[in-house]
Order: structure tokens, then sequence, then C-alpha cells
């Protein structure tokens, strides 16, 4: 089975519009963010993190906290994968309680991510409120686990791969639909 | 390296350096959630672990529970006197017995070398040696190096000067095969009567004077001296050996400044080391007991974590 690009749907223009829309609705629904911290989930939700920083920076002019969190050994699936993952550390500086949380990651799938997500920020505080913000919503989800605020929702079938590649961790900035096909 | 690809850990002596870093750098992320207000990961739920204590330990026992727990495993602890091994029971079937209850990993302690390697072919479940006889501590061995590595940001290059009773100790045995692996220089003083036979074929440097063996060291690791071994008649008296071989200040001016001091426990003080040292600003010995807890941690989950069948 190899991998075939489908379509492209989202460029560097797009995404940067996406996240700075995403900004102003953090405020908007926060009515500020003087009690908003941003969580980052290991490996593409943390430099969206760091730039949706920057942006509630530029507009609010107040720095808020940023974490990075690594839901590893939160997995429900640990005992069913052979090759296991490797862990790597959670980075929360910071008390989460009475927090607004805003949880960043790059695509929503079946839920299963978020909701090991949630257990983990949960054993490390109680915050006022969790809310999830992503750059793809993708469908298919598995729990009942709904994005707060989504930069593009991209129907796809469960066949297909949603790639997102980030500047920081990828050296190129593009959301591309990819199809499983047999040669 | 994404696993290891290993049932049990038995030594270090057939552990390889990319092995030892994944146990480190995964250590470190065990460490964080220690120092969480809530110290608890679901990660091994519903796994179970015995803890087979054939011989007495207070920080070794205490060190892997707790790792157990923090990872949410469950654990039963049996030791020695408890044991029907006293009843006659081979361990053969101490542990077969206790597997059939669903026990995927044991931890042993045995006082005979090679016993964990005896039980890890006779059972399925994951075995780790807590420590068997004169031969290895691996666990300790990790802790150690963990230790340092946190602490010197490497291991490469790095001078180890261990004292004691090399020949008896299996923390030795774990620390020589393990640091000269990532690439310490690891060399040795104590009394001769007290170096293994075999010295030369672990590649360490014998000195007789402490001194000179310290000389330019990044790391002192005083080894606790049994007084059994006065009795056999290995050295002569506790004072001669504390004159010579114990870790004082006065003995050590010739190693590097940032010099960590350490010592697996439980300390004889004034013997092996004095106290000025253990509790002085070079000391790592409390340090060592908190990174053996995410060491384990680490180790229960590259072993446990993922399944066995390809």
């Amino acid at each position: 089975m190899a991998l075939h690009h489908k379509a492209t749907v989202m460029d560097e223009k797009s995404m940067q519009q996406a996240l700075r829309r995403i900004a102003h609705e953090i405020i908007e629904h926060n009515r500020g963010i003087d009690n908003v911290v941003l969580i980052g989930i290991r490996t593409r939700g943390v430099p969206l993190a760091r730039r949706m920083q920057k942006y509630l920076q530029e507009i609010e002019n107040l720095e808020v906290p940023l974490g990075i969190l690594d839901i590893t050994l939160y997995r429900d699936d640990l005992i069913e994968r052979h090759d296991q993952p490797v862990v790597h550390t959670t980075d929360v500086p910071f008390d989460l309680t009475r927090k607004h949380v805003v949880v960043i990651d790059d695509v929503l799938f079946t839920g299963r991510t978020i909701r090991s997500a949630m257990d983990a920020l949960i054993d490390l505080g109680r915050p006022a409120s969790i809310q999830l913000a992503v750059l793809i919503d993708r469908g298919h989800r598995e729990l009942p686990i709904r994005a707060d605020y989504a930069g593009k929702n991209v129907p796809s079938s469960r066949s297909e791969v949603v790639e997102v590649k980030l500047m920081e961790v990828d050296q190129e900035e593009r959301v591309d639909i990819l199809e499983k096909k047999s040669d | 390296m994404q696993t290891l690809r290993r049932k049990d850990m038995l030594g270090l002596e057939e552990v390889s350096a990319e092995e030892i870093n994944l146990i480190l750098e995964t250590s470190r992320s065990m460490r964080e959630i220690m120092q969480r207000k809530i110290k608890k990961v679901p990660t091994l739920r519903g796994r179970s672990v015995l803890n087979l204590f054939y011989e007495p330990s207070t920080r070794t026992k205490a060190s892997f529970e707790l790792a157990q727990k923090y990872m949410s495993s469950d654990s039963v602890s049996v030791t020695g006197s408890s044991s029907s091994l006293v009843k006659g029971e081979t361990l053969k079937d101490t542990v077969r017995n206790v597997e059939i209850m669903g026990i995927e990993c044991v931890i042993m302690r045995h006082p005979a070398s090679g016993s964990s390697h005896y039980l890890a072919h006779n059972v399925e479940a994951s075995v780790i040696n807590a420590g068997d006889g004169m031969h290895e501590h691996p666990t300790q061995g990790l802790l150690d190096m963990f230790t340092i590595w946190e602490k010197k940001g490497r291991l490469e290059n790095l001078k180890v000067t261990i004292v004691g009773d090399i020949r008896h100790s299996r923390v030795a045995r774990s620390n020589l095969w393990g640091l000269q692996k990532m690439g310490a220089e690891v060399v040795v003083s104590g009394p001769p009567t007290l170096m293994p036979p075999d010295l030369d074929a672990f590649g360490v440097k014998y000195y007789h004077d402490l001194e000179e063996a310290a000389e330019g060291a990044d790391v002192v690791m005083a080894l606790r001296l049994q007084k059994e071994r006065q009795e056999s008649g290995l050295f002569p008296s506790m004072r001669e050996y504390a004159e010579l071989y114990g870790v004082t200040p006065q003995k050590i001016t010739r190693a590097r400044e940032d010099l960590l001091i350490m010592h697996p426990g439980p300390m004889n003080r004034g013997i092996e080391i004095s106290s000025e040292l253990a509790d002085g600003p070079h000391s790592v010995v409390l340090e060592q007991a908190a990174s053996g807890v995410a060491v384990r941690m680490a180790l229960l989950y590259l072993l446990l974590g993922g399944t066995k069948e390809q």
C-alpha cells in the first residue's frame, strides 16, 4: 500500500488566517485571556501552540503561559501496539487550577488523543474549563468529543491520511490529503 | 531506538549502549511524573507484578513498589522469611504458581548469582533482576548512570572511580559494564584482596592508592563494606580499611572541583565514606534514591508496555 497525494486543503496563507481567526475566537469566548493557558500536544500541537501564543500577544499584548503535553503514558492502545511509542517529557511549569485551558493539536480524528490529554491534564490540576483548538477536524469520532475551535473541517474517508506539515517540524507548510492505494 | 527488544532485564553486561540510552531518556520523562502532586499515570493499569525478595532490602524494594504504584500496575510482594521457600518449594515452582495467577513481571532479589537468568528461562513473565548474589544489580547501575547523566549532561569521557569491595559487589559489576558501554572511564581502588581475579577482563585500571585513583575524577563512588568480609579474613580491621580506603575529603583533593560523591546505600558512615562527604555539597546520595524510582518506572514501561507477540 502506498500513499498518493489527493488534494492540498490548506497552504501557508490559509493556515495563518485560520490560526489568527482562532486566536480572536479564544479571546471572545473567554472574554479576554487573563485566565487562559495554552497546552500543545506533542508533536505538532506544540509549534501550533507557540504560534497561538504569539497571535494572542499581538492582539491582547499579554503573554499567556504555554505548556507541553506528552500523552504517551495515557494512551488506550499501549497493550495492542507492538512498537511502543517513545515517552517524551510533559512540561507544564504552572498550575492549571481555575485556569481556562486551551488544548491545541493539529488534527482531530477519533478523539482518543484528546481523551488521553484530558486525563493527563486532570492529573496536573483542576482547570476551570478545558477547550480544544485544532487546525483540522476530519471527522470519524469514536468518542463524544468535539472541537471548540477548528481551523478547517475536512470531510475525509477513513482510508485517507490527513498530513499536516509545519515549518518548525517539517520545513514546509501545508495540509495534504493522501489516499491509500495498492500499487 | 523505540523499544527494548527483550523480555527481561537481567544485567547490564548483555544490554547495548543504545538500550541504556533509551532507558535513560525514558527515565527523565518518568521523573517529571514524580514531581507532580498526583504521582500516578494509568499506563500499566491491569498489569500485575510480583516482587520476590529473598534477601532483605529497604530502598530497592520500596523503590520498585512505588514505581509500580506510580505506573498503576497491581503488585504483590513476597519476602524470603514469609515465603514457601522456607517450606522447601523450589524457585521455579514458586514462580510458576504465581504466574498462573496472572503475574506478568517478576522482580527478584536472590542470594544466588545467576538465579534471575534461571528464572527468566523458566517463566513467560518478564524478569527484572533486583540483585542476584555477586553477579549484577542492573537497576542500581542504571540509576547511578541516570544520576550522573542528569548532573553532568553526559556519561562519555567522564572518569568514575569506584572504591571498595569490587569482588563481592553486584553494584560495582553492573556499573562497570554499564558505564564503560556509555563511554566513561572507570578505575577502581580498594584492598587487593577485594578485587575480582578477572579485573583485566573488565578493562578497568586498578590503583592501590585511593588518592591516585581519584585524580581527575568526575565521580567517586564508595561501595558498602560488608562486615562479613573482615570475618573471613579478607582485610585486617575496619579501622585499617577506613584509614586506607574510607572516602574522605583529604583523599580526594586531586579530583575535579565539580566532583560527584555517590554511594548505593546503606552507608556505613565513618568506614567507607565520611559523614562530611556524605552530607556535603558534592553528595548525590539522595538523588540516587530518587533516580531509582524513575529508572524502575521506565523499565516497567519498556518491558511491559507493548505486546510480546509480533
